[in-house]
């Protein structure tokens, strides 16, 4: 039954994969498309600097990201318009419920977050949908629902004000915080 | 205060047909009519008495300005410049020497005569027709002192609906959320404003973050979200008393309220699970109704003026689309079929319409759709904009934009715009405080 669990997890997982490198291979061609345009050294510099930090249009940096243990990531981030879990998020969310096994006492909340590029209302119900998205990968991990309590703030608390892709990509999020 | 707000309107002489003068407002109106706001006259007792209960200096000069101001910005009318005009406004009042007027090209002319008495205000105006040398209309507004803006708003708009045929917009509010501070850590207070910008207010303190208010078409009730206590739910207020109340029981976040057209109910979506749907409370049995069941994002719903239909958005398709069902939650047909993401979807109060916000590669713009999805029209693009408002004659649109910050995330800002259902006349909305979230209350008097 758990190792059934455990393949279904991993297909998913790889099927996930898929359709990130899919994305990648298409961000790519986009960028390439304006990069001519774009003649200044430093706009050519910036995308560079963007390519080390997304993946596709997730976000893989560190910035921003706080710990709630040791090798504990707080929060998970998500492609445009999307709730998908990435392969990266599912190895945060793993070592979150794991840590929530061990600390049986900590009760959390899941803030969901968009970016600024879409209507305020929609972004309300995306965000709701990826602390979901969270919340249901941590229960599939052991973690009990009622430990968990899931808000949505929108587009309303973002962690980085620039109005460019690096920016969005760190704000389309879900946050794992202590409750307690 | 709208119960307080006691207007008499004595018709001196019944209207008569066949005026020359129409304004055509169904077009971008790139020459608009000329016309003479002559100051209000004022006898000296009158205005000294009204200077030391209202301190201001001429009143009656302060109620032309205001519908001068309203007729302007309309972007329908020219109201001249008054170092033109050869005749006293007391003289005008009385008998207008049309030569004059025709020769600084006025087409229309608005005059009158400001008193005190008994403790009370009153405005009488004339409307007249400059070519065919006419009188249009005469009305008089007898009120308490303090509500003389709004005398000026009223007769912007019988002015308005005399030369267009249409009703006006100008005795109306406009609510909204002013926010401050830093783009990461906003501070949002509901706020509300006469629609030319005067009698700012705020209604909440800025302890919790608060969104998307909307005026009841019936009353002057709002319904609004609030992160009160970090539980993002729908509230009501009451603008009057400043009584609020959350709307419902629902164990998750509610948003995106509007209320229907008659007042009674309020149509918003509840969000569990990852999955939003679309519900209605009836205000007065507390009757909940589910309207949509779908594993989708379901929001955004607006009733049809009539009450039968609803439009919302729906990213049942894989993206956000507009889509239009029956009451009920029955028929629900998609009627976006452009390139793009479209949201936010509005339904005209005169019914023919479906006023929107579209994202396609990365623009964002306000349009106009007819409710069955044909006839896109896109009336504005920027960086950013979304949620368009009616106001209450369907022929303005208001909405918010919010600027793209530098390199190093500064320079942020959001603003309330208005934009002409013709596409015309785009104006930046002057408010204290940043603002977003505009929702136009109905005309306040009728």
């Amino acid at each position: 039954m758990r190792l059934n669990k455990i393949f279904k997890n991993t297909l998913l997982v790889i099927s996930a994969g898929i359709i990130l490198t899919a994305c990648a291979t298409k961000k790519e061609v986009a960028v390439e498309k304006e990069a001519p345009k774009e003649t200044k050294k430093e706009e050519v510099t910036k995308i560079e600097k963007i390519a080390g930090q997304m993946q596709g249009d997730v976000y893989v940096g560190t910035e921003s990201v706080k710990y709630l243990a040791d090798g504990v990531a707080d929060r998970v981030f998500f492609a445009t318009n999307e709730s998908i879990l990435t392969t990266a998020s599912r190895e945060t969310l793993r070592a979150q419920a794991a840590w929530l096994r061990e600390n049986s006492n900590i009760t959390v909340v899941l803030e969901g977050h968009a970016d600024e590029r879409g209507t305020r209302e929609y972004n309300l119900a995306l965000g709701e949908r990826r602390a979901n998205a969270a919340k249901d990968y941590l229960m599939t991990y052991g973690v009990s629902s009622d430990r968990i309590t899931v808000i949505s703030y929108g587009k309303e608390r973002p962690v980085d004000s620039g109005s460019n892709p690096l920016a969005w990509s760190k704000n389309r999020r879900s946050v794992t915080v202590k409750a307690n | 205060m709208i119960k307080k707000f006691i207007i008499l309107i004595f018709i001196f002489f019944p209207i008569k047909a066949s005026a020359l003068i129409e304004v055509d407002i169904t077009r971008g109106n790139l020459n608009p009519l000329p016309l003479a706001v002559s100051p209000l006259s004022i006898d000296e007792t009158s205005r000294k008495n009204f200077q030391q209960i209202l301190d201001k200096e001429n009143i009656a000069s302060e109620i032309s300005l205001i519908v001068e101001n309203n007729l302007r910005t309309s972007g329908l009318f020219n109201p001249l410049d008054k170092k033109a005009f050869l005749q006293a406004p007391d003289i005008a009042n009385l008998k207008p020497r049309f030569e004059d007027w025709n020769l600084i090209k006025a087409q229309a002319l608005i005059t009158g005569k400001v008193n005190y008495i008994n403790d009370k205000l009153r405005v009488e105006f004339r409307l007249w027709d400059v070519l065919a040398a006419k009188e249009m209309m005469a009305l008089a507004f007898t009120t308490v002192p303090t509500n003389w803006r709004r005398v000026g708003h009223i007769i912007s708009d019988k002015v308005y609906e005399r030369l267009t045929g249409e009703k006006g917009y100008f005795d109306t509010r406009i609510i909204y959320v002013a926010e401050e501070g830093p783009k990461t850590q906003r501070i949002k207070k509901l706020a509300i404003m006469d629609q030319d910008g005067a009698n700012n207010k705020f209604l909440t303190l800025g302890n919790e973050l608060v969104l998307t208010p909307r005026f009841n078409p019936a009353s002057q009730m709002v319904t609004y979200l609030s992160y009160f206590k970090n539980m993002p739910r729908v509230y009501l207020l009451d603008i009057e008393t400043g009584t609020q109340e959350v709307v419902g029981d629902f164990p998750g976040m509610t948003f995106a309220p509007r209320f229907s057209p008659d007042g009674k109910k309020i149509i918003m979506s509840f969000a569990k699970d990852g999955k939003s749907d679309i519900y209605t409370m009836n205000l007065e049995t507390r009757l909940v109704e589910r309207i949509t069941n779908h594993p989708s994002i379901d929001t955004s719903p607006s009733y049809s003026p009539d009450g039968k239909y609803i439009t919302f958005n729906s990213d049942r398709s894989g993206y956000q689309q507009i889509y239009v069902m029956k009451n009920d939650g029955s028929d629900v047909k998609r009627i976006s079929f452009g390139n793009g993401l479209y949201g936010t979807p509005v339904w005209s109060p005169r019914g023919d319409l479906i006023a929107f916000t579209k994202l396609h590669k990365g623009k964002f713009y306000i349009g106009v759709m007819r409710t069955d999805g044909t006839g896109e029209r896109l009336l504005t693009e920027n960086y950013y904009q979304e949620a368009p408002s009616w106001s209450p004659n369907g022929r303005v649109l208001i909405f918010y934009r919010e600027t793209k910050t530098n390199s190093k995330g500064e320079g942020f800002s959001a603003k309330l715009w208005s934009i002409d259902l013709t596409g015309y006349n785009e104006r930046l909305i002057t408010t204290e405080t940043d603002a977003s979230d505009p929702s136009w209350s109905s005309l306040l008097s009728n």
